[in-house]
């Protein structure tokens, strides 16, 4: 099952995967909102990549029919499917990104940093003093 | 386009498009308009007529079976299909009428919770998320859910950041939530990639008659574990929930009620259309994704998410994690894999939404008149505002599930569900879940009635313009409670439609 | 940036040719690659580089704020009224055969055209109105500072 010619037939997916992976341990393990964007965008370029790449047809041509609507049946057109599909997903990946570091200009108005674990510090400050505000009602939990 | 001459269609014919199109055409004018007054007008006149709408389109599959609308005249498969069978019809009508009604909800309490200048932008949010959710139900086209559920999470996002002004969390969880539904979003996206890899259209009747003419092989399958978990991450399905306890939690209580009732519906209906039409569950493969890894989940959901719920001192926080364990009922009726099970597993989805827009719209009266919604703030409301109050104990026990509140019903069916299967451990497992939400209802209860009000903060009965349509969703509970008739044809059908509907109908 | 001279000079001869090529792609997007996502965005950058060389004030004062949130709206309502038009045509939604009942070929070429100004308006706003939500913003510690 995995000679050679599997790995290599499958070029595509192997680097598809890596890349995602590389944007998906980004947006994990990173602790920087921004980072954790540029992760994600990572994530959906290697998505995207897929895409095109399974629209790909041995041989095929740019699918653009001449101007004088003259098909040559010899010709083969790659699938311009998945590039429409993609074009939608790449706005709707810009709309993310805008409004994700909209939000971190936000956060960082807010919080005053952009780092993760500093703004859950901040948060689990503020968790505690709700807590011994609020608590003691249902017999002093905090 | 048809080679025929052209037969001029009525409005009749428009209806599948225009319960997209009328709430997506109110948006824009909304921003166009710019002014605040205007905005709510629009938003709900373009809401209500989305409602009727939807009772229209309810009436037509209950009379003709599914209707077939082809965007810009191209045929299926090629072109995209809305596709409203009696399964959708039922979620399209359950949003547009929470949406509705949560709209003149919205007007006093973002007032007090939103700055007057994002006033306009709340609503065009609001339309658009709207229009997102609808989109996502009523289309019958696999990538189109994506660009629909993208319109959806955006604007929602955008919503839930809208809580900012009360408590600056609300950012930090709008930002989380976005990189968890991006990357469930992405994942799903992954799925109907190799989805088209492997059958070559993104027609979801087309797939399936694919699938089951040709069975599924490996392509497929991963296409399957993508969506599942891609979807899975909207659903909040448990271990995916951890975006959901905040948004809820620090979103504007009008967002709050509207998306509890909603959002996570319509992405449970995306869920089901996959597992039960799109991939038909004669597949092998599916059966163990769901018996071994769904039903599992789910019973941990139930009991985990109810037990943390148990010892929130947050009425809002709360109802977020029952809300968790309320999925994971739905969750085990879809598990059990028959027509009780996912009949069971509508129903409760239609009751559960709007026992949650119920009490998440309490919520929101509550935060208006003591500022918060913590234990401490709204002690002894029970006197002060008794019909606000009283409206919690009611939802409250439909979520229970005490009999004569829609809750019970659907509790009702998902035991049967579950002895039917002979399956005894999980209905005792229903009814003992039940018995934790007994303990934090009763906690709240407890509180709004048996405590001495704080000092030092206005009291008295919220205004009319939040408890009407508050009252009017705590009715519809105690209503579906006893009219039991009409939410369990219209589940049966529903049921039977996701079962089998792309094969009874699927002529090409 | 008051002394780039070069930078200035070179600006102000760009940005007309920019906005051309825009509503060359605009165009074009019929016979070849283009259309209104890249002749908006074509568009947008016209007056991004005014406002990244001239200061956000010049840039607004060209373009204001509350013209992008318009505009935004306003290619969306350009796209949807275009279906339903067709709607009120009598045909399905975006079904451009709708406006030349006898040669829907015909009918097509105008649909596009006009679905594809409600997608030129709707990005060149949305790209302005981005960057002028993160120019806008007061910066936290003054270029000086720095």
């Amino acid at each position: 099952m995995f000679e050679l010619d599997f790995i290599l037939g499958h070029m595509n997916y192997w680097l598809f995967t890596v890349l995602m992976m590389i944007g998906l341990y980004n947006v994990v393990a990173k602790g920087n909102l921004i980072k954790k964007v540029v992760g994600l965008n990572l994530f959906q370029a290697a998505v995207f990549m897929f895409y095109i790449s399974i629209g790909k047809v041995t041989g095929g041509t740019a699918p653009i029919f001449p101007t004088d609507m003259k098909i040559d049946p010899d010709v083969v057109y790659s699938n311009p499917l998945p590039h429409v599909l993609i074009l939608t997903a790449i706005v709707v990946g810009i709309a993310t990104t805008s409004l994700a570091l909209a939000l971190i200009v936000r956060i960082r108005e807010e919080f005053d940093t952009i780092e993760e674990d500093e703004i859950l510090e901040i948060e689990t400050e503020m968790v505690r003093k709700e807590n011994q505000a609020c608590g003691d009602v249902m017999g002093g939990a905090t | 386009m048809s080679e025929q001459a052209h037969v001029a269609r009525t409005l009749a014919d428009h209806l599948p498009i225009l319960v997209v199109l009328v709430p997506f055409l109110a948006a824009p004018m909304i921003v166009l308009l710019g002014s605040r007054i205007l905005a709510w007008i629009i938003a709900f006149s373009a809401s209500l007529t989305t409602v009727f709408i939807a009772i229209l389109l309810l009436l037509q599959v209950h009379e003709g079976g599914v209707i077939s609308y082809h965007i810009g005249g191209w045929a299926p498969p090629m072109g995209i299909e809305y596709r409203i069978d009696a399964a959708n019809a039922i979620v399209l009508l359950l949003i547009a009428a929470i949406g509705t009604i949560v709209l003149p909800y919205a007007v006093r309490s973002i007032r007090h919770e939103i700055d007057q200048k994002h006033h306009t932008l709340f609503y065009t949010a609001y339309m658009l998320c709207f229009t997102g959710l609808l989109g996502m139900v009523a289309t019958g086209d696999a990538f189109n859910v994506f660009v629909f559920l993208e319109i959806s999470s955006l604007s929602t996002y955008v919503l839930v950041a809208m809580g900012a002004k009360a408590d600056k969390r609300a950012l930090s969880a709008a930002y989380n939530y976005l990189i968890m539904g991006t990357i469930g979003a992405t994942f799903f996206v992954i799925g109907i990639g190799f989805l088209y890899a492997g059958t070559g259209t993104l027609n979801m009747a087309d797939i399936a008659s694919y699938i089951s003419a040709n069975g599924a092989d490996r392509t497929i399958k991963t296409a399957f574990a993508f969506i599942m978990v891609g979807m899975g991450l909207k659903v909040a399905i448990f271990p995916l929930h951890q975006w959901l306890p905040n948004a809820y939690t620090y979103a504007p209580s009008a967002v709050t009620s509207f998306l509890a009732a909603t959002a996570t519906k319509a992405a449970i209906y995306v869920l089901l259309r996959f597992m039960f039409s799109v991939f038909q569950p004669d597949f092998l493969f599916e059966m163990n994704a769901i018996k071994g890894i769904m039903l599992p989940l789910a019973l941990v959901a139930m009991f985990v998410a109810s037990l943390i719920a148990v010892f929130q001192t947050d009425f809002k926080r709360m109802l977020a994690y029952s809300s968790i364990a309320q999925i994971g009922y739905i969750l085990v009726g879809i598990a059990l894999l028959s027509t009780t099970g996912l009949s069971g597993a509508i129903v409760h989805l239609f009751n559960h939404g709007i026992t949650k827009a119920a009490l998440f719209m309490a919520v929101g009266i509550l935060v208006l008149r003591s500022g918060s919604s913590f234990y401490a703030r709204i002690a002894g409301m029970g006197k002060i505002m008794p019909f606000t109050s009283f409206a919690i104990v009611l939802a409250g026990l439909s979520l229970i599930g005490v009999p004569g509140t829609a809750g019970f019903i659907s509790k009702w069916i998902l035991v049967q569900a579950a002895i039917e299967q002979g399956w005894w451990p999980i209905a005792l497992a229903i009814v003992a879940s039940s018995l934790l939400a007994v303990i934090y209802v009763w906690k709240v209860v407890e509180v709004l009635y048996m405590k001495q009000p704080a000092e030092g903060l206005t009291r008295k009965e919220a205004p009319l313009s939040m408890l009407v349509p508050m009252w009017i969703m705590t009715l519809a509970t105690i209503w579906f409670g006893f009219d039991t008739d009409l939410a369990l044809t219209a589940a049966r059908s529903a049921a039977d439609g996701l079962l089998n509907g792309f094969t009874m109908a699927g002529g090409h | 940036m008051r002394h780039h001279l070069i930078l200035r000079v070179v600006t102000k001869a760009l940005i007309g040719p920019i906005i051309l090529f825009a509503l060359y792609v605009q165009f074009h997007g019929d016979f070849s690659p283009g259309g209104g996502f890249q002749a908006g965005v074509i568009m947008a950058v016209a007056f991004i580089l005014y406002g990244v060389i001239f200061g956000l004030n010049a840039a607004q004062s060209v373009f204001p704020t509350w013209l992008v949130h318009k505009l935004m709206a306003l290619g969306v309502l350009i796209y949807a009224y275009t279906g339903v038009a067709t709607l009120f045509l009598g045909y399905d939604f975006l079904d451009y055969g709708a406006f030349d009942p006898h040669h829907p070929a015909h009918g097509q070429h105008w649909g596009i055209l006009a679905v594809e100004f409600g997608v030129l308006v709707t990005v060149t706003g949305v790209m302005m109105a981005i960057y002028y939500a993160f120019a806008e913003r007061r910066p936290r510690i003054s270029d000086k500072d720095w």
